[in-house]
């Protein structure tokens, strides 16, 4: 029994999604955030070596004879050295006049607060990292204001962040492979134990509706939960619906039994011709009454016992021998001769109550529409595919013109005669026959007589 | 009118000199519509087996090698970097001032050693000591100095001997010179000893090695400080009184150093060039190569050599070089 699911999206995949999508989110958060930090050490490192140079060449600055000398160290510029050699500009100004290094320096300006001052300009159309600072030299003329300023080109730097990058990005990578495989494991995990639970609901036999006992994870803790609820309501019902239908039949049958007794007591009793035939007609609305509700109630149990067919394996020869063996007062009574024909063993999986129900209907009917002194035989044969039982009596046969709607609810065929009967007969044949999956044809003999073939 | 005649001729030495070359050879295919133009420092003789080298292997190429005076060089490069396409120059200072200023060109050498390049742009393919030379003669019996410490003491005690015939090199005029002399102050109290004694002796003052090893092989000169190891040594196999001695306590080197200028006209064939002058160094004396080629590790000479480094543009500073060449001209020519 599968029911159509309405399926959009899967749980599997959106945890995965979004826990690479994060992992993804965070390595390249992590890779600009390093990168970005790194870029700041780098240029704090070239920073303080530039200040110090730009700090050794203002020190040896001196006012000799009203002039500025700088006799300034090696050192200054030796410790600018880089593994990339980088390029060096320096400039040193007396009040705004150049004294000596590279005019194309841009000019240190007027503006003293927050010495040393570093920036990034353009020299020479390739980009210098520039510390200026400056010192007041106070001599007998006055005082001068002299500033220093070193600049370097960031070649090494850029080779530093460069490797730094290409390490973060590889650090990266790994940290978003490293993640994708957890959350797909974890995806995984996750949806194995939602497998688990539907693998145990499914093997579930059709008549087992026990609550789920084994752990399962809190948050699905709910569900299964209102699973079992929703079982355990359902099994209730079950067993009230069929303890219904059971007492139902009781109580409708039982006082039209006792309906029938008085009106048969009555019967005896009274010669007035009118009374009589009133009594006959109540018996026979009796009969109606008691046959439509007998057959009703039988119908419902066998629409209710569709869904959940309780099969098992059986030998259908052995089944028809003891319903033949019932039926056979029955055929007694109107001179019917009531054989079973079996040949060989015919082994079906199938619900021994239902199919019961369905062959009586046919042999009744069989009883009831074929006249007196004929035969009615019921035949079982293994055939190929599955056991095949038919039903042949010598009656009137079926009407070619309503042979497809017998097998409805309440119809009832025009050669029906005085005979009794609600209209269910057929249509629970079929029923049952659709359950087990097998077919119902309804055909006439070349004597006439009606032939029910049920093809397992 | 007279007065712009005494200019003209005020200034016709000036003139002269810029037209004029220490040397000025052509090499390969006469024919070849644009040689390869190399200003150069380096005596031609040094050069020619590298060049002859070049234009067996380039046919069709053609090489002007330019000689002059490692400031010349300098000036006449600055004022016209689209005429030179290889700059090749013993005063590492200047050259690596060139390079730092955007003068030269980028090559990918890796194979070269690191120290012996600066920002892919600067090669140095020689490691020259400066020396003191000797004519063994004029010394007779005095002990051969050692040392600069030996050399100060040997000038001191014989006064008499040596008056004007020490000498070195003008650091005003010669590049190089002044690489030495500044790279010598910065090491040792010595040299500024030294150069007080050669002022009380007259010394004479020279603008390029070649000239001091000429006077040294005749006789006007016993002793000169700061000679160009390299070019003594060619001259002392032949002029057989000549002795080079490398000072014990700190013997100066230098690289000679090419560069590719910038606005080169000819760039692969410079690059060429410059490829084939690096891979000769690295054969060696064995490969035919004319020069000292470098030192494989800084202890080979006994002492350092001067590094690419930008320290190099310390002396060049205005400010600097005016003391330097100021206290300079104290020592050794404002004696008398
Ligand atoms: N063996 C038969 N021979 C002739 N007609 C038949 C035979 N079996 C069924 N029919 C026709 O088919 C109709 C439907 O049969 P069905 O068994 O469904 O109803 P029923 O017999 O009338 O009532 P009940 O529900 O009491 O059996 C019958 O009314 C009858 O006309
Ligand atoms: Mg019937």
């Amino acid at each position: 029994m599968t029911a159509e699911v309405h399926v959009h999206g899967s749980l599997r995949r959106r945890l995965g999604l979004i826990l690479t999508g994060g992992a993804a989110v965070l390595a390249v958060i992590l890779y600009l955030a390093v990168r970005t930090f790194a870029a700041q050490i780098a240029q704090q490192g070239q920073d303080s070596i530039l200040n110090a140079s730009v700090t050794s060449i203002l020190d040896t600055a001196v006012l000799r004879d009203g002039e500025v000398l700088l006799d300034f160290p090696y050192a200054s510029l030796s410790m600018l050295g880089t593994s990339a050699d980088d390029r060096v500009f320096y400039a040193i100004h007396a009040d705004d006049r150049l004294l000596s290094g590279y005019d194309s320096l841009p000019a240190p300006g007027a503006s003293q607060d927050s010495l040393p001052r570093f920036r990034t300009t353009d020299h020479g159309g390739e980009p210098v990292r520039m510390a200026t600072d400056a010192r007041t030299l106070i001599g007998a003329q006055g005082q001068t204001t002299v500033t220093v300023s070193v600049a370097q080109t960031q070649d090494a730097l850029s080779e530093t962040l460069n490797a730094i990058s290409r390490r973060v990005a590889l650090f990266g990578i790994g940290f978003f492979a490293l993640s994708t495989a957890l959350a797909l494991w974890a995806a995984a995990t996750t949806s194995r134990q939602l497998r688990r639970l539907t693998t145990s609901v499914t093997r579930r036999g059709p008549q087992d509706l026990r609550p789920v006992a084994q752990p399962v994870p809190s948050e699905m803790g709910p569900l299964v939960a209102s699973l079992n609820t929703l079982m355990g309501r359902l099994d209730h019902a079950l067993t009230r619906s069929e303890e219904f239908l059971a007492e139902a039949a009781h109580r409708v049958r039982t006082p039209l039994a006792t309906v029938r007794a008085y009106a048969e007591t009555t019967l005896q009793r009274v010669d007035n011709p009118d009374n009589r035939k009133a009594l006959h007609a109540m018996i026979r609305a009796i009969d109606e009454s008691s046959r439509a509700a007998s057959q009703l109630l039988d119908h419902a149990m066998v629409t209710f016992r569709a869904d959940t067919l309780t099969r098992e394996d059986l030998e259908l020869s052995e089944l028809l021998r003891d319903l033949v063996d019932r039926m056979r007062p029955v055929a007694d009574m109107k001179d019917i001769t009531l054989s079973l024909r079996a040949e060989g063993p015919a082994v079906l999986h199938g619900d021994a109550i239902l199919l019961q129900n369905a062959l009586r209907n046919l042999i009744d009917n069989a009883l009831k529409y074929a006249p007196a002194e004929t035969r009615v035989e019921v035949a079982v044969r293994s055939e190929g595919a599955g056991p095949v039982v038919t039903v042949i009596d010598e009656g009137p046969g079926f009407d070619a013109a309503e042979i497809d709607t017998l097998a409805t609810r309440f119809v009832r065929g025009k050669a029906m005669g005085h005979t009794i009967g609600s209209g269910l007969g057929l249509t629970i044949v079929q029923a049952v026959v659709l359950a087990h999956g097998a077919t119902m044809t309804l055909s006439n003999t070349a004597e006439g007589g009606a032939c029910v073939t049920l093809q397992f | 009118m007279r007065y712009l005649a005494v200019l003209i001729v005020a200034l016709w030495p000036a003139l002269l000199a810029a037209a004029e070359w220490e040397d000025h050879q052509t090499f390969g295919d006469t024919e070849a519509s644009a040689p390869l133009r190399i200003l150069s420092s380096t005596d031609t003789s040094f050069f020619a087996p590298i060049i002859a080298a070049f234009v067996a292997r380039q046919p069709g190429v053609a090489v002007e090698y330019l000689v002059t005076g490692t400031a010349d060089l300098d000036a006449r490069f600055r004022d016209a970097p689209a005429a030179y396409d290889v700059v090749i120059s013993s005063a590492m200072d200047l050259q690596l001032k060139l390079a730092n200023d955007g003068f030269a060109a980028p090559l990918d050498m890796p194979e070269h050693p690191d120290r012996a390049q600066w920002h892919k742009r600067l090669f140095g393919f020689t490691t020259e000591p400066a020396a003191i030379v000797v004519n063994k003669e004029l010394f007779a019996d005095l002990p051969l100095p050692r040392s600069r410490q030996d050399l100060i003491e040997v000038l001191r005690a014989n006064p008499e001997r040596f008056t004007g015939k020490v000498g070195t090199y003008d650091v005003r005029d010669s590049g190089l010179g002044y690489l030495f002399a500044t790279q010598d102050a910065r090491s040792s109290e010595t040299f500024w000893r030294l150069m007080e004694v050669m002022g009380r002796l007259d010394a004479r003052l020279y603008c390029c090695s070649g000239e001091m090893i000429d006077d040294l092989a005749t006789g006007r000169l016993a002793v000169a400080y700061n000679v160009l190891g390299s070019y003594a040594e060619a001259r002392a196999t032949e002029a057989g009184a000549l002795t080079v001695i490398l000072p014990s306590e700190f013997p100066t080197a230098m690289m000679r150093t090419a560069l590719i200028s910038r606005a080169a006209p000819q760039p692969e064939v410079a690059k060429a060039f410059l490829r084939h002058l690096i891979q000769m160094q690295a054969g060696g004396g064995d490969a035919g190569f004319p020069l000292p080629p470098l030192a494989t590790s800084n202890d080979a000479t006994g002492g350092t050599s001067i590094s690419l480094d930008p320290a190099l543009m310390t002396y060049l500073d205005r400010m600097k070089r005016q003391m330097f060449i100021q206290e300079w001209e104290n020592a050794i020519v404002q004696q008398d």
